[in-house]
């Protein structure tokens, strides 16, 4: 079972501060989306470097979501993207449908 | 105390931000996606401290680091630990976060970062003459590198091609040039007072009209360098 993402690192940071806790939550609505099609772009045309690059970003997004396993998956698949192979896109893929439907209901 | 935060990613600089606001005297002036405007922005006007991803495209947080010449505190943040080792190669690298830094952790920074800020002054301050006092020069003479300490060195002289470096117990003769020792020599100690002389400041016994007396040495002053002498003088 794929771990789920949560907003505890955010709501420790925002407190009290409803206003920092929405900021949060605009940006990954308008970032991840566009993160993901640019993922996806990447990988299905086989530009490795380009695809470590995104995933590298996503990576960070991962650990903000208290997705540790997902996470540690992104780091040794940006390392083998950076060695041109592909191999983690469908593991990964279904981390980014995750995160894509936890965001749709927050 | 203030900063500026540079990412490429908008949430990275909200999340720093947002940490900046949560400890006392930092404010946050501007934030960049890109290291090129900030260092337009730097060259603009100063700050105290960057907050700087590595990984941007193009232009990145290494590249940034090695652009600026006089750079401010820099803290760098990262999602990985890859660079951490080579960072603190640069002396204004003040720390290193690693995404997602916790509240405590940068509090852990900043005071890192107030530290480095506090310790800076003293470099024009008294430790720096101390480090002048005990520092020292090696000396290339028939193929043995022999070192002097400056505070042992007292008189330099042009000779043609060579100099001769007087101390007080031998003088040696280098194949190099006045211009070139200069360069290696700390300004508080030595002073250039004639186009063939650098004497030991510390060193001079006294001074007549057009000379000055250091041991049993009497060396011209010339001119135009006699107004320089006279300004570093503790005059009575």
């Amino acid at each position: 079972m794929i771990e789920q993402p949560n907003l505890k690192y955010v709501d420790d940071l925002a407190g009290d501060d409803v206003a920092f806790r929405q900021q949060f939550i605009t940006i990954l609505k308008e970032e991840f989306p566009k993160e993901r099609e640019t993922y996806i772009d990447h990988v299905e045309n086989k530009r490795t470097k380009e695809t470590a690059a995104i995933v590298h970003k996503l990576k960070h997004k991962f650990n903000i979501l208290g997705m540790e396993e997902a996470y540690r998956l992104a780091v040794t698949y940006e390392k083998e993207l950076l060695e041109g192979q592909i191999t983690a896109d469908a593991k990964f893929k279904m981390i980014l449908d995750t995160i894509a439907g936890y965001i749709k209901n927050i | 105390m203030n900063c500026i935060v540079i990412d490429d990613e908008a949430m990275a600089r909200a999340i720093i931000t947002k940490l900046c606001g949560t400890v006392q005297d930092l404010d946050v002036i501007e934030e960049f996606d890109n290291a090129i405007d900030a260092i337009k922005f730097l060259n603009q006007r100063s700050v105290d401290v960057v907050y700087l991803d590595i990984h941007m495209p193009g232009f990145t947080g290494v590249d940034f680091v090695q652009t600026l010449k006089n750079p401010p505190k820099i803290v760098l943040t990262t999602s990985d630990t890859d660079f951490a080792i080579e960072a603190y190669e640069y002396e204004c690298i003040v720390d290193y976060l690693v995404k997602p830094v916790t509240q405590e952790r940068f509090e852990k920074s900043f005071q890192k970062v107030k530290n480095a800020i506090v310790q800076k002054p003293k470099v024009n301050g008294s430790e720096s003459q101390e480090t002048d006092l005990e520092g020292d020069l090696y000396i290339n003479i028939d193929r043995r590198l022999i070192k002097l300490k400056f505070n042992e060195i007292l008189v330099i002289e042009a000779k043609g091609d060579y100099i001769g470096v007087k101390t007080e117990k031998e003088e040696y003769r280098v194949h190099t040039t006045l211009k070139k020792i200069k360069e290696k020599l700390p300004e508080k100690l030595f002073l250039q007072i004639h186009r063939s002389f650098i004497i030991n400041f510390t060193k001079i016994i006294d001074i007549e009209d057009n000379s000055v007396l250091i041991e049993k040495n009497v060396i011209p002053i010339s001119r135009s360098n006699r107004p320089e002498l006279m300004r570093r003088l503790n005059l009575l």
